[in-house]
């Protein structure tokens, strides 16, 4: 478990994150969310001791982390995967980890054998790729066998198939019932990983509930309708008050409703002698929901960035 | 325990150490030879090299002393700038929350392990010395005095605290150039510069570390020290105990 009560750390003028108070419970996926510069790694490393906070705590396991006293045992986290000595091996960089926590050696080759690594394990760790670097970074995370998990942006920059085999990691931790907190600036990731959000933006937390209640939450979802009675369609529609209109789609004129479910469209079709070729429920994209949410939070917006270039865009 | 093991690890896993060991080995060696050899010349045409201030331990031993402690104090600098720099520190810090614990255990391994290398390296150099000078000029080279032993065994003293300031000093400022620059810097130029600076340098030389710590080796550069050998020493251990200390208290308040 870890929690953060009233958590917040300026630097200088830069508030990087504001009072902010969660609990993340074991058993499941939760998803860290928010734009980049949001605050998510600072929030982390102030879980883990790293940075201090200017105001409130973090505990894990109900307590500081520095006051365990063989702290990767009890939490694991991959932050940066590229915080290795370039011309140290694999095998050595878990060794003295696995050394001053008094993890047995043995524990080092049997995670390196779990995220794939064996045969690479005494090159050394500078000519890794970035998906080997991962996989190192994890073998790290898991070393001490810990109950709490943390992981910075753990897909960022893999391929697909490292992307899918981080993601079945993670909710193979969970469901052993480890907590697992996982941090991303994209939602589309969370979405099939998370079971449950995080939110924040510019250091604030702006939701913390189920991933599925954020989505249907955030967005907006329509139905397209095409028909050969398009006309007699739309009048019928927005007699009912619905919010219709014309759309050229690219098979040919459509219908696109907002508010309404398939269902209801579909009765009022039938019961007014109009031909549907298609009724289709759309939803708005997860990067939509998503910036719609925290839009106001991002650190970059379109207009500065106008004002900042002068028009020139 | 268990930290002092995984430093261990570290120091050892890299190559770094193995290369800076085998500079200090040379470092020791080469100058043994060449002051046994310069001994020899003085003894035989003492109107040639007047300047040769004659063989004694400390002289025998100076490619240590001078520049091999250079070279160790390079590598503890090192131990700590190189995890700062490739984002090291932050495992190691949540590893060991005790950041002071670290350093400490840094501290202790780089040192003992320039102390011993030093300490070996003291007798076989003064030895060697002894060897390429000969018979005539190596009858100058025994230990039979306090002053003698202390060249001898004060070496891998001042080899361990000038580690344990290298490693403050590099947690301190946390970049390789600006460490080893300070470290090089400090007692190559800095200290000499001051003696140019008339009566005012003269009243500040003898508060000066290095001078303080040469001078309990052996050489006292002309300077009015107001306590003895061990009181230069002592002197040394404080100043690095200080920075080891505002190194460990920084380290401790600063974000990873």
């Amino acid at each position: 478990m870890i929690e953060a009560r009233g958590l917040t750390k300026h630097f200088g003028d830069t508030k990087a994150v504001e009072d902010l108070t969660f609990t993340i419970p074991p058993g499941r996926v939760t998803g860290f969310l928010g734009p980049n510069g949001a605050g998510k790694s600072t929030t982390m490393r102030m879980v883990l001791g790293l940075d201090r906070p200017t105001a409130g705590q973090a505990l894990v396991q109900g307590k500081p982390y520095a006051q365990h006293s063989h702290p990767l045992r009890t939490v694991g986290a991959l932050l940066d995967a590229k915080w290795v000595h370039p011309n140290r091996s694999a095998r050595a960089h878990l060794q003295w980890m696995a050394a001053s926590n008094g993890i047995a050696r043995s524990r080092v080759d049997e995670v390196l054998r779990l995220v794939g690594l064996s045969e690479v394990a005494g090159k050394n760790a500078g000519g890794f790729s970035l998906g080997m670097s991962q996989r190192l970074g994890l073998a790290a995370a898991l070393l001490g066998d810990p109950p709490v998990l943390l992981f910075d942006e753990p897909v960022n920059g893999l391929d697909p198939e490292g992307i899918l085999w981080v993601r079945r990691f993670m909710q193979r931790l969970a469901a052993e019932g480890r907590t697992v907190f996982v941090s991303s600036h994209l939602l589309s990731e969370m979405a099939q990983t998370a079971d449950h959000l995080v939110v924040i933006g510019r250091g604030r937390l702006i939701a913390d509930l189920p991933t599925q209640q954020f989505i249907e939450r955030a967005s907006e979802s329509t139905v397209r309708v095409r028909s050969p009675q398009l006309d007699t369609l739309h009048d019928v529609l927005a007699q009912q008050g619905m919010r219709v209109r014309f759309d050229a789609g690219p098979q040919g004129p459509q219908l696109v409703v907002t508010g309404v479910t398939t269902d209801t469209i579909g009765d009022l079709a039938a019961r007014n002698g109009v031909t549907l070729f298609e009724l289709a429920p759309q939803h708005a994209s997860l990067e939509e929901a998503f910036m719609k949410l925290t839009g106001g939070e991002a650190e970059y917006h379109a207009q500065d960035m106008e004002q900042a270039m002068g028009g020139a865009l | 325990m268990g930290v002092l093991a995984a430093e261990r690890i570290k120091f050892t896993s890299v190559k770094s150490p193995w290369w800076c060991s085998a500079i200090v080995v040379a470092l020791a060696l080469g100058f043994a030879a060449l002051m046994g050899w310069v001994g020899k010349q003085a003894y035989a045409d003492p109107e040639q090299t007047q300047g040769f201030p004659g063989l004694t331990p400390d002289v025998a031993i100076s490619g240590i002393s001078g520049f091999g402690v250079m070279v160790l104090m390079i590598l503890a600098a090192l131990t700590v700038t190189s995890e700062y720099r490739f984002g090291i520190i932050r495992t190691t810090f949540q590893a060991t929350p005790q950041r002071g614990t670290v350093l400490t255990a840094k501290a202790l391994l780089v040192g003992v392990y320039g102390g011993l290398l030093t300490a070996v390296l003291a007798f076989v150099a003064f030895y060697f010395c002894k060897m390429i000078a000969g018979a005539d000029a190596g009858a100058a080279l025994v230990l039979d005095s306090d002053a003698s032993w202390r060249a001898m065994y004060g070496t891998p003293i001042y080899a361990f605290l000038c580690v344990v300031l290298a490693i403050g000093v590099g947690a301190l400022l946390r970049q390789s150039a600006a460490a080893i620059a300070l470290l090089l810097l400090w007692p190559l130029l800095i200290e000499n510069l001051v003696g140019l600076f008339g009566s005012i340098g003269r009243n500040i030389q003898p508060f000066l570390p290095f001078q303080n710590a040469s001078y309990f080796l052996g050489t006292d550069s002309g300077i009015d020290f107001h306590w003895g050998p061990w009181g230069g020493l002592a002197y040394f251990t404080l100043v690095v105990a200080v920075i080891f200390g505002a190194a460990v208290f920084v380290v401790n308040k600063r974000d990873a």
